[in-house]
């Protein structure tokens, strides 16, 4: 048969879940760790990273907002997607998503956002004109009380929802880690180890985005680039990096010393079909590269533009490597037969439901929003009290 | 106009009320009654039983199942397996082409066991495709038999990689997943499966683990008998007689 090496079972030879599959929990991905980086300014009190806090949160919102959008492209029947919340299947992993995500959109992200943002809508509601005014006169649910007392309320509001937020962020990405990671007919992604290592490169990749569309937006707005802040996210960025690198090694040193039964395939695999992917891609060029990048900055003082350039270098090559790692995830994991005899071939379509047109499309879209949202609420004005 | 709000907020709930319980009578009267079912669900627990010596890999329970289901082109509900096997019991080669609807070519080596393996759903007791899927649209009815209900499947494919054997389909007409049904349609009306009356060596059965005097108990006990991947304990209701330990 044409694209199949061995034997697979015939039901086996085409792929379930295709690149829209592979978008979806990288999506998700940089929701969470957009939001775990701005929650390091409001929890953790990191101070230097408060300039990026609200692009951080835009951020999010920009991505949570299309991170459904691929699966709905991919059901079969999106019509009936509705029944997940009407009649969720209690042991179903899958289930779960539509409340995991509706929790952490409403009760965490938009909240915290307007919590964040409230001060500044009045200002717009009473300062703009036109339809401007009535979006931010809407946008004030009716609340135009801004005063320091009532502002003090909005923060120790706001703080509570960001440590309700951290643990939902956890939630969302460790949960898309196990719908994986929970597959026991699958070796390729049945581990303990799954949804922690989803969570690190969720983390990773989150913070390689901010930091690049916060370097992107001061060019573009040919503003100063607070370099205190940058070397504080590169310097995270470097640590959890290292701590998911290092989870993923652990899991392949696992794989590699218990040899199992399907070992022999995963590891045939790897060396043919998904040599390039991972090993190329992902581990050489997406990891290894950006942390030798990431620890030269650390080891070394460099001058300030040196410095700009090897953040955006590591971080564009944190979310390629990223990137690759979930579609070795999601197509690798699809690859090989689960008789472990066999394997078979994807191949991804132009102009097809779930092809490369309409996933280049699913990754613009949120930069689309971010850009709208950032019109909408500009993330660089101070708050009016520092202002 | 001398009608107060009051009075016309009275007319108006009558009017509802009336209309309701009309509608809800003509609801009534519109159902078709029962059929007289004497099936009962929670009298059987379904099962199937193949003798690996006695299938000659003839394609008719395949080709049977296809006609029978509307299968789709290039999908299979069962199909068969031959194993080639030498010394080398982890690199078994292993064919179905077509899934075997048309049998197998005559094979011309003699250094190796040669058999085969007909495969289906397993209906499986603890089976990890219903246990994914995120509405409940397949579930394993009262009496063992794991069906997908095709008016709610999202066509989500989570319970296609959820399955160890590769039993389940995406259907490229209805977009659903399918899979075997154990032609509930059939047995439920005392018929056997498609696959089991095409197959001229009776080498798969239907049984009903749940019926004491079906012959599975005898069978069960008097010969050596494996299910497919036991360790991924799905309590798998298909056995195997002298299963092959290479076979996957």
């Amino acid at each position: 048969m044409q694209g199949v090496d061995g034997f697979m079972y015939p039901n086996e030879v085409e792929l379930q879940w295709s690149l829209l599959i592979v978008i979806y929990p990288y999506i998700t991905g940089l929701v969470a760790g957009a939001f775990i980086l701005a929650s390091l300014e409001r929890v953790f009190k990191v101070e230097a990273v408060r300039p990026t806090y609200r692009l951080a949160l835009l951020t999010a919102l920009a991505f949570l907002l299309v991170a459904p959008l691929p699966l709905q492209l991919h059901l079969g029947h999106p019509e009936r997607s509705f029944e997940m919340y009407l009649t969720p299947h209690r042991s179903s992993a899958m289930a779960m998503f539509g409340f995991v995500y509706l929790w952490y959109l409403t009760v965490v992200l938009l909240v915290e956002i307007w919590l964040e943002y409230r001060e500044d809508i009045v200002r717009f509601a009473q300062t703009r004109t036109g339809a401007a005014r009535w979006i931010y006169k809407a946008l004030t649910l009716g609340s135009e009380n801004v005063s320091p007392a009532s502002r003090r309320i909005d923060d120790k509001v706001g703080y509570v929802v960001t440590v309700i937020g951290i643990p939902s962020a956890f939630l969302l990405h460790g949960y898309v880690g196990f719908i994986f990671g929970s597959v026991k007919a699958n070796p390729w992604w049945s581990t303990p180890l799954m949804p922690i290592v989803f969570l690190f490169s969720a983390m990773t990749s989150g913070i390689a985005a901010v930091l690049v569309l916060y370097l992107i937006s001061m060019k573009l707005r040919k503003t100063a680039v607070d370099m205190r802040c940058i070397d504080t996210i590169g310097k995270y960025l470097f640590y959890t990096f290292v701590i998911d690198f290092s989870l993923e090694m652990l899991d392949l040193v696992q794989r590699t010393y218990e040899a199992d039964e399907s070992f022999r395939s995963l590891d045939f695999m790897v060396h043919t079909r998904l040599w390039t992917s991972q090993v190329l891609i992902q581990i050489l060029l997406g990891t290894m590269l950006p942390l030798c990048v990431l620890a030269s900055t650390q080891l070394w003082t460099l001058a300030e533009a040196v410095r700009r350039r090897l953040y955006v270098i590591a971080s564009a090559l944190t979310l390629v490597g990223i990137f690759a790692m979930r579609w070795n995830v999601v197509i690798g994991g699809q690859l090989f037969s689960k008789s472990f005899l066999g394997y078979t071939t994807y191949k991804v379509q132009f102009a097809a439901r779930e092809g490369l047109l309409p996933a280049l499309a699913l990754l613009i879209l949120p930069f689309v929003l971010f850009f709208i949202l950032v019109k909408l609420l500009p993330p660089w004005q101070k708050p009016a009290a520092e202002a | 106009m001398d009608t107060t709000r009051r009075e016309l907020l009275i007319q108006f709930s009558k009017v509802l009320v009336l209309t309701g319980t009309a509608a809800r009578a003509l609801d009534k009267a519109g159902e078709a009654p029962e059929p007289g079912d004497t099936y009962q669900m929670a009298a059987h627990w379904w099962g199937m039983i193949i003798d690996i010596d006695k299938c000659i890999g003839c394609g008719n329970c395949v080709r049977a199942c296809s006609k029978e289901n509307d299968v789709p082109e290039a999908y299979f509900r069962t199909w068969v397996e031959r194993y080639q096997v030498n010394e080398d019991r982890d690199h078994p080669m292993v064919e179905s082409p077509n899934g075997a609807i048309d049998g197998f070519p005559p094979t011309t080596r003699s250094d190796v066991k040669s058999f085969f393996v007909p495969k289906l759903c397993n209906h499986c007791a603890d089976s990890p495709c219903t246990q994914v899927c995120p509405v409940g649209a397949t579930f394993i009815s009262p009496d063992g038999v794991v069906l997908v209900d095709p008016d709610y499947c999202l066509g989500c494919r989570y319970c296609i990689q959820a399955c160890p054997y590769g039993c389940r389909y995406f259907h490229p007409q209805k977009e659903i997943a399918d899979k075997c049904t154990l032609c509930y349609h059939r047995i439920t009306k005392g018929l056997t499966t498609a696959c089991c009356e095409a197959c001229p060596t009776g080498a798969r059965q239907l049984v009903d683990l749940k019926n004491p005097k079906d012959p599975v108990h005898e069978f069960l006990r008097n010969n050596k008998v494996q299910v497919l991947k036991p360790y991924m304990a799905t309590e798998a209701k298909v056995f195997y007689k002298n299963l092959d330990g290479s076979v996957r």
